[in-house]
């Protein structure tokens, strides 16, 4: 039997704009405040989701023909060779690096190297929440 | 270069991030795993060289002050484990080539085997009660994804039981972590060493001591809890049980040697006690099985149980010579484990079962395997001069030397069981009436046996060279005898 999801498959179209919007927010608001590469990568898996259960795997695939495993392992490489870096200038693995840049529109703002890391952890995030769950899903 | 002590955790983990990339394609797979393991090799030599003259390399991550930040540490202890787990993983790597299968190399196998380097490497390089827990984890994803590696049905069976233990341990873990944590408030096993002896009320203490012996326990499959160990270890194939029989466990093993002796030492009257007896009584279990067995991979599977009690019995007698013979069995254990499962791996091959009832007559057609077992099987044994000898040799002396003399006469008796259930599979599988064999290629016999000989004959050069590599494991006693020269080196920064 076919169920009525138009209530779904509306509210969805912008909801999950919200939800990424939101997870940009986040994940921005990282390192200083709550937030970072972590809860925003669930966010964004989170849209993800919920755009596959209204419109189905099989259109979210056509729409974001992302191969999950190589963005897992893109994320691991950049958050690896942000903590490694720091053996190129002989500190403390690790160790980072921040400083004050006057930007156009933003004004004086603090632009930290954990930053990097945390699009490293942003894409694995998503990268592995989603190869778990597309693997679950194409099981039935 | 103050970064040099994390290369060997590094390099496998970029290696198989970068492998990750393409799972297809099988000869870039195998080329880029070889290179890995060889450059991970080479590192871990160079570090034990760069510790052996400069002493202990500390690097407290993020440049936080050292109680405070992570501080990796290596000293020689754990630089000589970095580097035989590399040797072993770079065997296995060689030995998989053959015996894995293209559907197995097509799904991953190569970055999972390098992510458990990886986690191993880390786990005995870490200087940070709680890092190691999360070591310990990095390793525990990589072995879940080989134990269920190709998802044959005994393995998706076992692989659930050993998900649940290692989920429970892990649990038990993190909660004896936070009982620490909240009794001392620190969590660098430096600081602890230092805070611990401060401590007057020595009974949490042991309590919290004892927690953790049970944590690495189930790690390192002490009696009574290695109970989910032969069932486990049996599922997957012989490459990924040779990964995990010679390191999995000694992590655990490795976890107690540095927690028993860095900073659990405020009762030792009653906990080395309680680890001497485990020991002994791990040791008397796991000869039950070895014999009860006809089974060439149980067989050996129960003999990893025997060697974690002989390496914690000497731990246990926190006296030079015992501490020397365990890191000695240490090495030794993890090399001939390995090329006792590749030897095992090839005669299960060639027969087409593990059964010791369905072989016989294997030296006539395999005169190099036969030959080459029997080496190895005198080496797990400890026939002088192999390379089990020395190792035991310090072991028992130790615990003449100290109040367990009883465990060293156990000891001394159970290497005649040892030797007997290696020799069994010997004379069923090599004496005896000859049983049809399945056809095996030239090559793909030669590909696993290169391997597993070149083991052997590096055991064999541990034993009767045992005199060239005395002053790095006794460099490596030394510092687990005396804290203080551990503690100095970490807070020195």
């Amino acid at each position: 039997m076919k169920t009525n999801d138009v209530m779904l498959q509306t509210a969805t179209k912008v909801v999950t704009f919200i939800i990424l919007l939101f997870a940009v927010h986040i994940f921005f608001a990282g390192h200083y405040t709550p937030g970072g590469g972590f809860v925003g990568g669930l966010l964004t898996t989170s849209a993800i989701v919920l755009l596959m259960l209204a419109f189905g795997i099989r259109t979210v695939k056509k729409i974001l023909p992302i191969n999950y495993v190589v963005m897992t392992s893109v994320g691991l490489l950049v958050a690896i060779a942000t903590a490694a870096a720091s053996i190129v200038f002989d500190v403390p693995f690790f160790t980072h690096a921040y400083d004050y840049f006057d930007l156009p529109l933003f004004g004086e703002t603090s632009l930290h190297s954990a930053l990097l890391f945390d699009i490293g952890v942003y894409l694995v995030v998503v990268g592995v929440t989603m190869t778990i769950i597309q693997t679950i899903g194409e099981d039935e | 270069m103050s970064n040099l002590l994390l290369f060997p955790i590094l390099i496998p983990l970029i290696v198989a991030t970068i492998l990750m990339l393409f799972p297809n394609k099988i000869k870039m797979q195998r080329l880029i795993a070889l290179l890995g393991t060889i450059a991970t090799l080479a590192a871990s030599f160079f570090l034990i060289y760069k510790v052996f003259n400069d002493g202990i390399q500390v690097v407290t991550l993020g440049s936080w002050p050292a109680p405070f930040g992570i501080s990796m540490v290596s000293d020689l202890l754990s630089g000589l484990l970095v580097a035989t787990a590399s040797l072993i993983v770079l065997f296995v790597v060689l030995y998989s080539f053959p015996t894995i299968g293209i559907k197995r190399e097509q799904s991953y196998y190569y970055p999972a085997v390098l992510f458990l380097m990886a986690g191993v490497n880390g786990a005995f390089t870490t200087g940070d009660i709680f890092n190691l827990f999360v070591f310990v984890e990095v390793l525990l994803m990589a072995s879940y994804m080989l134990i269920s590696h190709g998802g044959e049905r005994s393995q998706l069976r076992e692989s659930i039981k050993y998900l649940l233990v290692n989920i429970i341990s892990s649990a038990l873990f993190v909660a004896a972590v936070a009982l620490l944590y909240s009794v001392t408030g620190t969590l660098n096993m430096a600081d602890l060493a230092v805070k611990i002896p401060q401590i007057e009320n020595t009974a949490i203490l042991t309590v919290i001591a004892v927690l953790f012996l049970v944590v690495f326990g189930f790690k390192a499959a002490i009696f009574p809890l290695y109970f989910w160990l032969p069932g486990s270890y049996h599922a997957p194939p012989m490459p990924i049980l040779a990964l995990f029989g010679a390191l999995l466990t000694k992590v655990g093993v490795y976890a107690i040697m540095r927690t028993y002796t860095l900073f659990f030492t405020m009762n030792i009257g009653f906990t080395h006690e309680l680890l001497a007896i485990i020991a002994i009584l791990t040791i008397l279990a796991g000869c039950v099985g070895a014999l009860a067995y006809f089974d060439v991979k149980k067989i050996i599977i129960y003999n990893i149980i025997i060697a974690v009690g002989v390496i914690l019995f000497g731990v246990s007698q926190m006296n030079e010579a015992g501490i020397t013979g365990s890191i000695l069995y240490l090495i030794h254990d993890m090399m001939i484990k390995a090329a006792l499962f590749f030897l095992v791996g090839i005669v299960a091959v060639i027969f087409g079962t593990s059964n010791l009832r369905q072989m016989g007559g294997l030296i006539k057609t395999y005169p190099l395997l036969g030959w080459t077992y029997l080496v190895a099987a005198f080496g797990l044994a400890g026939i002088p001069p192999l390379s089990g000898f020395p190792g035991k040799l310090l072991v028992v002396q130790g615990g003449f030397e100290g109040p367990h003399f009883w465990g060293s006469i156990v000891i001394l008796a159970t290497s005649l069981i040892v030797l007997l259930s290696a020799v069994r599979i010997f004379i069923y599988a090599f004496w005896g009436e000859p049983v049809e064999t399945r056809p095996l290629k030239k090559s793909a016999y030669r590909a696993m046996l290169i391997p597993s000989i070149i083991l052997v004959a590096i055991t064999v050069f541990f034993g009767v060279g045992a005199e060239l590599f005395m002053p790095f494991v006794s460099d490596a006693a030394e510092v687990m005898l005396n804290p203080s020269l551990y503690i100095e080196a970490v807070f020195k920064e």
